[in-house]
């Protein structure tokens, strides 16, 4: 549906529902952190982000579906391959013996820590380089797209501060010599 | 029927296809293809979240929480690069991207 449907609006919204289905599935599987990341990042900001663009940028998506259908073969080679390619490494598989509850960092019973603290108590020291390294990507990728969307309209009087403050009575005032009997 | 790792494996699986497919199936819409990049992120994420939960491994929710990270400066990357070309070209097909060429 996200990548089939015929308006990229209800593109859009069918990724929001995915995403809401994924975060069900966190839940489930007791991830609850991540679950409330998925929902409150994606579908709160991205998705927004999203639709904005998707609204902003007036564009005839009709004609961008021209050559949909002489696409489709390949594609759909190619997804079935991959397809059948991925349920054979997930049907084939099986975990070494002894390996369960052998990581580097056990999950805590839930009895004890909530989720959300467990994650807290990795990510604030172990990993707390990689934490401020996310912090880094997301601050370059706010000041790349605020740096990339910018623009100075031409004919709007900004303000100069350096060169206000510098302003002087020389500078500011001309003393003109009015001649008697006439004007300027 | 008790839900399994491989049952979420499965869908991890089927979400990556449908974005890999979406990816060919609309060459021309580069929204359409950043949506389908975010769901192969998604499919990603599960199947990190699955091994960590069936693991009993903390570290891969932590990885699956930098990916998230990434994959939102990338959107956000993704449709400024996209509303910039937009304005200066009025265009956003695909096989009009050929500035480089020379």
């Amino acid at each position: 549906m996200v990548i089939a449907s015929r308006n990229p609006v209800h593109s859009v919204l069918f990724l929001i529902l995915c995403f809401f289905n994924a975060a069900g599935l966190f839940v489930l599987i007791g991830a609850e952190y991540l679950a409330m990341l998925l929902v409150v990042v994606y579908v709160g900001a991205v998705m927004v982000l999203f639709l904005f663009v998707v609204m902003m940028l007036d564009v005839d998506f009709a004609e961008m579906r021209q050559g949909f259908l002489q696409y489709l073969p390949i594609g759909a080679l190619i997804g079935v391959i991959l397809l059948v390619e991925l349920l054979m490494v997930v049907s084939g598989w099986y975990i070494a013996p002894g390996m369960l509850g052998e990581g580097s960092a056990p999950t805590p019973p839930v009895e004890q820590t909530q989720n959300i603290a467990a994650i807290g108590e990795l990510l604030y020291t172990r990993y707390i380089y990689w934490f401020q390294v996310a912090g880094l990507v997301l601050l370059v990728a706010m000041i790349g797209a605020i740096v990339l969307t910018l623009r100075h309209k031409p004919g709007v009087r900004r303000q100069n501060i350096s060169e206000q403050v510098a302003r002087r009575p020389e500078t500011a005032i001309e003393v003109v010599k009015v001649e008697s009997g006439k004007g300027l | 029927m008790e839900i399994g790792l491989a049952h979420y494996l499965g869908v991890a699986a089927i979400l990556f296809t449908i974005g890999i497919f979406g990816i060919f199936l609309n060459r021309k819409n580069v929204i359409v293809i950043l949506m389908s990049i975010e769901l192969l992120l998604l499919a990603v994420n599960i199947n990190l979240v699955a091994f960590s939960y069936f693991m009993q491994d903390m570290v891969g929710q932590i990885f699956a929480l930098l990916v998230l990270t990434v994959a939102a400066a990338e959107a956000a990357i993704g449709l400024a690069i996209l509303v910039v070309y937009f304005r200066n070209r009025g265009s956003i097909a695909v096989e009009d991207i050929n500035m480089m060429k020379g």
